[in-house]
């Protein structure tokens, strides 16, 4: 059996997991990113290389003395940098002499055939396309499954009476979910979960402010990345909207645009008609949409160096101006400290909560 | 009076520049170049620029900034595509958004948009736009367009020869070529035109060389269809067309034998060049060994410091090929 990793994205890794079992692979499962992944990253990956780089340099560094054969990440067209990512990956790892092999998942719309290939390379045990599409049938009810349960969790920790509650039940459905297998179980699992967390005490009377995350789709979708901001703000008596999930970002990837997605690149129209890789233009849009939609605010989150992300924040003065909502951009780094990260929260929540005080009194 | 239109000194200005400046003269307007960088330029785009940015893109704001009130119309192409292959950094994609939405009291920007992988006349109809933005007439524009094509063959093959740009734009505008010596040693001067032949944030790099008697080849003086010939060297295409040169012309020196040392030219914090730059350093080391320097160049790059660097690393390339020279065998490659 192929011995094979991938990329950690927040607890995606659980479908992952199971889809790539199913097909006959031995997974090795990469760590939540930690101190030593970051160090890791940082030695080998180029000095302005963006975060989600060196991130996933240190986790392949971390698997990869395991005796992984194989790494299945995801590509790009550009002319943001992430296409480029497994190819110069791959270069560092082989530096250091691990004989690991790259397989590189490009949108299947523009390269339909390489993405058969690169199935079929995944698939030693010679299943069926027909088996292959019931597996990632229930590996795809998982992945929404988690990111309807991580939604969720969005909603009532800001809300929770006993502080670490919400985060504690979730951590414990985590494991409910991730041990159903049929979609029958799936369902059932999810339905469970989602009744646990509302059981967590709530205040309902409790003023929250909404708040809305964009950015660039690796640091918003894996915590360890942007240091759970999620949790600080909903800490903070703060309901955090993320403009992206995996289920999201795969589908715009895969098959055809979204309406959502259509809708975003219309609110973005104005002010960046071009499409720039990465989600620059997506980070527009959603700020635009965010503000219609009455939120009390605006966070962007992107890896140091990130070209569109830069034009974006370039921009989102102007936005932010026009469509009279507070924006607060985070760049993040191996540097950035949760506590520097939380101050900055806490001046953004009071500004955000006087505003709408004086919103109230005019 | 004629309509005044400016175009800022900076990215793509090295390379277009004489064709953009050949079509609005032709058609009547009087075209305002921002000049050579000095202090005060940078110094603007600092200040308007976002930090994260990188030092062409704050050149290029101080630039527009110090256009404002000069001019009636700026010129800030969307250059997407031009070799049906590869595109531009995001940067430069999102460039006349950047400068509208960012800079108070901005003229009119012309940002015609150039894809030619859309349509095969994109170039052509890019320029029609741009001179109806002035008002002229279809004919006066094709011959306009007619006339800044001739230019550009002039320029760029004036470039293929060996000048700089700035000696390029000289010839062209006075015909006598400055004089020519050869070196001591021969460097591949490897990095984005804009940083490159910009004498003020490469710190004079070009002219110190020059003085310590080294010969300088740049990407610009290859030609095109020498580069595109370099097959495989990647995995997969580089998205940038710039960076995508940059290593195609590192790839076709180091297969020469005749340059005696690679200066990669980068700015901090550029994106493409985290991955060029590593690509280049590992095409250095795959040839043979020669030489390879990598200089970072930001806002506050410092006069003394970069000389330091660059007296060291001739003097050391020197060396080294002194040494070659007397007993051959002794420096063979690893």
């Amino acid at each position: 059996m192929p011995r094979i990793t991938f990329p950690h994205v927040g607890e995606s890794y659980r479908s992952f997991k199971m889809l790539m079992e199913d097909l006959g692979n031995e997974v090795i499962l990469p760590p939540r990113p930690s101190k030593r992944t970051l160090d890791l990253g940082v030695r080998y990956a180029p000095e302005f290389a963006c975060f989600p780089v060196k991130i996933l340099l240190g986790t392949y560094l971390e698997t990869c003395p395991q005796g992984v054969e194989l790494i299945i990440t995801s590509g790009g067209v550009g002319p943001c940098r992430a296409g480029h990512y497994a190819q110069l990956h791959k270069k560092i790892l082989r530096s250091l002499g691990y004989q690991v092999d790259i397989v590189v998942f490009e949108p299947p719309r523009l390269y339909p055939l390489e993405f058969l290939h690169n199935i079929q390379r995944l698939n030693p045990r010679r299943m069926s396309y027909r088996a292959i599409y019931e597996c990632i049938r229930r590996a795809w009810r998982k992945l929404q499954a988690l990111d309807n349960v991580e939604k969720l969790t969005h909603k009532i920790r800001p809300r929770e009476t006993v502080r670490g509650a919400t985060t504690r039940a979730y951590r414990r459905v985590l494991e409910w979910i991730d041990r159903a297998y049929s979609l029958a179980e799936i369902e059932e699992a999810e339905q469970s979960a989602i009744e646990e967390l509302k059981k967590v005490p709530q205040d309902p009377y409790r003023d929250v402010l909404r708040v809305g995350i964009v950015g660039e789709v690796y640091v918003l979708l894996e915590p360890a990345s942007n240091l759970e901001i999620e949790e600080t703000l909903g800490n903070l008596g703060v309901e955090v909207e993320r403009s992206l999930f995996l289920t999201g970002w795969t589908r715009d990837n895969t098959w055809a645009e979204t309406t959502e997605g259509l809708t975003v690149k219309e609110a973005a129209l104005p002010y960046l008609p071009e499409l720039l890789g990465g989600h620059g233009r997506d980070s527009i849009g959603n700020t635009v949409l965010y503000a219609k939609r009455g939120f009390d605010g605006v966070i962007q989150l992107a890896p140091f160096t990130c070209i569109p992300e830069i034009v974006a924040r370039t921009i989102l003065p102007r936005v932010s101006e026009d469509h009279n909502i507070p924006v607060l951009t985070f760049f993040l780094d191996e540097q950035t400290g949760k506590a520097g990260m939380a101050t900055r929260l806490e001046a953004f929540v009071d500004l955000m909560r006087r505003k709408k005080a004086a919103r109230r009194t005019a | 009076m004629a309509v005044r239109v400016g175009i800022p000194s900076s990215l793509l200005y090295y390379l277009y520049y004489p064709a953009w400046n050949t079509f609005f003269s032709e058609l009547g307007a009087r075209v305002i170049p921002s000049g050579n960088t000095t202090r005060e330029i940078l110094d603007l785009g600092v200040k308007e620029a976002l930090a994260d940015a990188c030092v062409p893109i704050k050149l290029y704001f101080g630039y527009v900034k110090a256009l404002v009130g000069q001019v009636d119309y700026l010129f800030i192409p969307r250059v997407v595509c031009l070799n049906r292959e590869t595109t531009y950094c995001p940067k430069f994609l999102g460039l006349p958004d950047m400068i509208r939405h960012s800079i108070k009291n901005v003229p009119p920007l012309i940002d015609v948009r150039i894809d030619v992988r859309e349509e095969g006349d994109a170039l052509f109809k890019a320029y029609r736009q741009a001179g109806q933005v002035l008002g002229a007439t279809g004919r006066a524009i094709i011959q306009a367009y007619r006339k800044a094509m001739a230019t550009e063959r002039r320029f760029f093959s004036l470039l293929r020869k060996g000048w700089s740009p700035h000696e390029a734009l000289q010839i062209l505008k006075t015909g006598s070529r400055p004089p020519k010596k050869k070196g001591r040693l021969t460097f591949a001067v490897l990095g984005y035109p804009y940083l490159v032949y910009d004498q003020y944030i490469s710190v004079g790099l070009l002219g110190r060389l020059k003085k310590m008697g080294v010969d300088v080849v740049t990407v610009e003086n290859l030609a095109p269809r020498v580069l595109y010939r370099q097959k495989d060297y990647l995995e997969k295409r580089l998205f940038w067309t710039l960076g995508d040169l940059v290593l195609r012309a590192a790839h076709y020196l180091l297969r020469r034998t005749n340059i005696d040392g690679v200066i990669h030219v980068t700015a901090f914090g550029c994106g493409p060049d985290s991955l060029v730059g590593k690509y280049l350093e590992m095409a250095v080391h795959q040839y043979r060994n020669v030489p390879f320097m990598s200089l970072s160049i930001d806002e506050h790059s410092g006069d003394a410091g970069i000389a330091t660097r660059l007296e060291a690393f001739v003097d050391m390339v020197m060396r080294k090929k002194e040494v070659g020279l007397q007993c051959p065998g002794s420096l063979s490659p690893m």
